[in-house]
């Protein structure tokens, strides 16, 4: 059959720039999220929210999406503390807020800029309990039933470490981690344990979920996980 | 128009005989793939939009579907591609690949030349259907990078999650340009559900096509 072999030349084309995408594809979604991202975010239409840049991705590791009523919700702080405690989410709504506006950082490439959070901050929660001298970690786990995060204990004293309930001027959703979440605002977004079930002291980090697929225990935005990205 | 528009009488076939356009084979993987199609664009839309996987719930149903009917898209191509019975298929193939000085002429004017003879296929399918071949292995590899992760770098992650976000915004765009010129021509749309078109149709829309399948049988008593 006479002709150019074009339709060859796109197929190969169209598998190459897949191929260089998947090589290339992290440094070109930092630049999008460091260039791009600002303008689009203040797009009005709503409709480049759509788009791949500058939106929350949203990660489950478990089957469905874990959901639990604010009214169904327990906060559990235990381990090694003086006196462990449970406290409803009406309670926990009850005390001292703490608000901050930080980047939501992920150590895939995406970055949210400038979201609202709101919440308490884990420090009051751990002096509510009474940190015994042996405890040097703090251990989170997820109603999901399987995801887990850990801090230090002075990671987690920090100012900008809350347990929120807040976030973009509404209740926190299920999707985002919902009806209460951490929010690490220094470290990579798998830090931040979403639909938070426990706080547990402990004397040592145990390595959280993704820390067993090979991402960094300490996830400082920017310092870990060979990226260099903008701190928060 | 007027170099075209021949007298139906004049020469060749009666305008209404049917002439087959596609086989068994291809109706049947087109329309085994659409679905799958179907499946996977709308599966990939609950997984991508929040506020949608919050409507659907159930998402490691989703996430199922979505990953084993992008995975059979590729299957049923080769199973209808390879035997014996697409040899329709893999001719059809041989002309998507080839672009005659006329089609590249026709793509350049996007269609609006009418004195080009096409073949079977005009630019804008050739290129449609080799994009979204090639997309549809994109789609496939990175795919199976963010389902089975553990062996690739972060960077090797991020890269496929990316370029399976950025490529499903063309399939998309392909997917229902596809479906906008199909229904812009219901002759053409019903030859991928029954197989033919009338000679009216090949000889005003196809004429290269219609000359090439016709030779020899223009004299009933051949």
């Amino acid at each position: 059959m006479d002709g150019t072999p074009i339709g060859r030349r796109v197929f190969l084309g169209v598998l190459g720039v897949g191929a260089v995408g998947v090589l290339w594809g992290a440094k070109a979604q930092d630049w999008l999220e460091k260039t791009v991202a600002p303008i689009v975010s203040k797009d009005g239409t709503g409709l480049s929210g759509f788009l791949p840049i500058g939106r929350f991705r949203i990660y489950t590791v478990t089957g469905d999406l874990p959901s639990k009523s604010k009214a169904a919700y327990r906060l559990k702080v235990g381990g090694l503390v003086d006196t462990p405690y449970t406290l409803t989410y009406d309670e926990l709504r009850a005390l001292p807020p703490t608000k901050m506006t930080r980047d939501f950082q992920c150590v895939t490439g995406w970055r949210v800029h400038d979201v609202d959070w709101e919440g308490v901050r884990l420090a009051d929660l751990l002096d509510r309990a009474g940190v015994k001298p042996e405890a040097k970690a703090i251990r989170f786990k997820s109603f999901d039933g399987t995801y887990t995060e850990s801090l230090t204990l002075s990671q987690g004293r920090r100012n900008d470490v809350i347990v929120a309930y807040r976030m973009e001027n509404g209740d926190i959703s299920a999707e985002h981690g919902g009806p209460v979440r951490l929010y690490v605002a220094p470290m990579y977004g798998y830090k931040s344990c979403k639909w938070l079930d426990a706080i547990e002291l402990t004397d040592t980090v145990e390595p959280g979920y993704w820390e067993h697929y090979g991402y960094d225990v300490d996830g400082w935005v920017g310092r870990s996980n060979g990226r260099d990205d903008n701190a928060t | 128009m007027a170099a075209t528009t021949t007298p139906p009488d004049a020469e060749g076939l009666p305008p209404d005989t049917p002439i087959l356009r596609f086989d068994r084979t291809e109706r049947v993987a087109h329309w085994v793939n659409a679905c799958l199609f179907g499946v996977v664009m709308f599966t990939g839309s609950i997984l991508y939009i929040g506020e949608l996987s919050v409507l659907f719930g159930n998402r490691e149903v989703v996430r199922t579907l979505h990953v084993y009917c992008g995975l059979a898209i590729p299957v049923v191509f080769l199973v209808a591609y390879l035997p014996r019975w697409g040899r329709a298929l893999r001719r059809d193939f041989r002309r998507i690949n080839r672009w005659t000085r006329d089609d590249k002429r026709w793509f350049r004017t996007l269609g609006r030349d009418k004195r080009l003879r096409l073949g079977k296929f005009n630019a804008g399918q050739k290129l449609n259907a080799a994009f979204i071949v090639g997309a549809a292995l994109v789609m496939v590899g990175t795919g199976s990078i963010m389902k089975w992760f553990e062996p690739f770098p972060i960077d090797v992650r991020t890269g496929a999650t990316f370029v399976h976000d950025w490529f499903a915004f063309f399939i998309w765009a392909a997917v229902l340009g596809h479906i906008w010129f199909a229904f812009s021509d219901p002759e053409a749309l019903r030859a991928m559900w029954r197989g033919s078109v009338s000679a009216r149709w090949a000889r005003s829309k196809r004429p290269g096509w219609y000359e090439e399948t016709t030779e020899g049988a223009q004299d009933p008593t051949a």
